[in-house]
């Protein structure tokens, strides 16, 4: 597995010593040397990149530097639309998840997606959270079903709300609710790595506090990884942020360092407004 | 990328004069205190120590001005590490007014004594201070690391002065009972002047991690 100080190979300019403040981590997914197509438009170049297991990792980068394509290809989202093409691996514990013979939808049961705008299908909240249990088979009888949606529940932070409402709309739900259901959605199914698209972006503080504060308590048993438009958000809950530009890494490292001393001149840019 | 002006450099570019004006009231205090002490002139040493007021105004003007960029621009990267910088300069250099004032101080009461034939090289351990100062100063503005670790070299020969000086005026006052009180308000004097360089090694210090991001503080030569 490749270390995680190894990572900044496809930078647009020379990659520097790895920080040997750096410690190694445990690698959860491998990006190597991946490229995305749109037709013939190559939206991602060669990224290599590895995310550190039960750490919270940051996509960042101005509108259309390929960052949900690379969210999205972590668990395949991206073969649904027509006439796209993926060059290189992505490892998931080793295993490229682009091999031909890789069940998709258990690579999705393993890595779970929670999109921008929350979208909890037009059921109650309790068959929301089930409905991924029921038809991937994963209980055996109504009172673990009940057992594993109070569980998912709890973990999205949101059981206290709704434990007494279960059977109504989750439509009825605010905003912020949704989300965390959509959250609790995701989790039913014991993903691995959650891969989350702006959460928060279409919440106010209140609610995005509560996304951020769960995500901060979710990484004790996900691996994460967020595309968040508001760098604020990323440097309050991410542990480690990727910054691409036009489809390429440009910089790799520990949230807090990439923040305050940024390596490359292009995120140093970026960050401090300068274009983007 | 582009040059043009974000809504941050304007607040910028305010505080990086701020500082500028504090510092150079800070030089002027050092400047005319140490002209005090060489001239024997008590009114000058008064007006050094009415215009502290001043800069400590300067100071809180530095303070809320940063509060008030961290709150409302919420700056990253270099911008944040040139704020950081200005939080902990700022009250470095008033720290170096308030040395002159010191200074100043005891000029008052040396002047009611007869001089002392000579002052040893108290005025080259002053001019090399003010130098470092000013060197200093100079460096925070062109965001300079290479001219802020050169600054901080010059330390050495302020405590090298500071030693010489020091051992001199133990001589003299050892030797002639009589010099003792003027000699212990110089030996004040060359203390408060050596604090001076000491805070301009912090300024420095903080201009290296404003322009590169490293931290050198506690480390020593010839590791910078």
């Amino acid at each position: 597995m490749v270390k995680f100080g190894t990572i900044r190979e496809t930078a647009r300019e020379p990659a520097r010593a790895p920080d040997p403040q750096t410690t190694p981590l445990p690698v959860k997914v491998q990006v190597e040397r991946f490229s995305f197509y749109y037709g013939d438009v190559r939206v991602l170049h060669e990224i290599t990149l590895g995310f550190p297991r039960n750490q919270v990792t940051a996509l960042i980068g101005p509108s259309g530097c390929g960052k949900t394509t690379l969210l999205r290809a972590i668990n395949r989202m991206n073969d649904l639309i027509p006439d796209t093409r993926a060059e290189g691996r992505i490892l998931l514990d080793g295993e490229n998840i682009y091999d031909p013979q890789v069940d998709v939808v258990r690579l999705r049961r393993r890595v779970g997606m929670v999109f921008q705008r929350s979208n909890p299908f037009p059921k109650t909240i309790f068959e929301n959270v089930a409905y991924g249990l029921r038809v991937n088979g994963l209980v055996r009888n109504r009172r673990e079903l009940q057992e594993r949606v109070e569980e998912s529940l709890r973990q999205a932070a949101l059981w206290d709300e709704v434990k007494d409402r279960l059977h109504e709309s989750a439509l009825a739900l605010s905003g912020g609710q949704q989300q965390r259901l959509c959250i609790a959605r995701a989790l039913a199914v014991r993903p691995e790595v959650l891969l989350l698209d702006e959460p928060a972006s279409a919440l106010d503080p209140i609610a995005t506090e509560k996304i951020e504060e769960l995500i901060a308590e979710l990484k004790r048993h996900y691996t994460i990884i967020i595309v968040t438009h508001n760098m604020q958000q990323a440097a309050r809950v991410s542990d480690y942020t990727a910054f691409l530009w036009m489809g390429h890494l440009v910089e790799f490292n520990q949230t807090e360092k990439l923040f305050t001393v940024p390596r490359e001149k292009l995120t140093e840019d970026y960050l401090t407004g300068r274009f983007g | 990328m582009t040059d043009h002006l974000r809504p941050i450099d304007h607040d910028l570019n305010r505080l990086r004069d701020k500082l500028l004006m504090l510092g150079g009231r800070a030089e002027t205090a050092i400047a005319q205190a140490i002209r005090a002490l060489v001239e024997r002139d008590s009114e000058l040493a008064e007006q050094v120590i009415r215009d502290d007021d001043k800069i400590d105004q300067l100071e809180n003007e530095v303070d809320e001005l940063c509060i008030d960029i961290l709150v409302l621009r919420q700056p990253t990267a270099s911008d944040l590490r040139f704020v950081i910088a200005a939080v902990k300069t700022a009250p470095a250099i008033e720290r170096i007014a308030d040395h002159a004032v010191n200074i100043a101080r005891h000029v008052l009461r040396l002047n009611q004594e007869p001089q002392l034939k000579v002052y040893f090289d108290i005025p080259e351990m002053a001019r090399i201070v003010q130098q470092m100062l000013l060197d200093g100063l100079d460096a925070f503005t062109s965001h300079d690391a290479e001219k802020a670790l050169e600054t901080i070299r010059h330390d050495d020969h302020a405590d090298a002065l500071y030693k010489r000086i020091y051992d001199e005026l133990i001589h003299l006052m050892a030797t002639d009972s009589s010099t003792v009180r003027r000699g212990a308000e110089l030996l004040f004097i060359i203390k408060h002047l050596e604090r001076i360089a000491d805070y301009v090694t912090n300024i420095c210090e903080q201009i290296v991690y404003m322009a590169r991001g490293e931290v050198i503080k506690h480390r020593e030569w010839p590791e910078l």
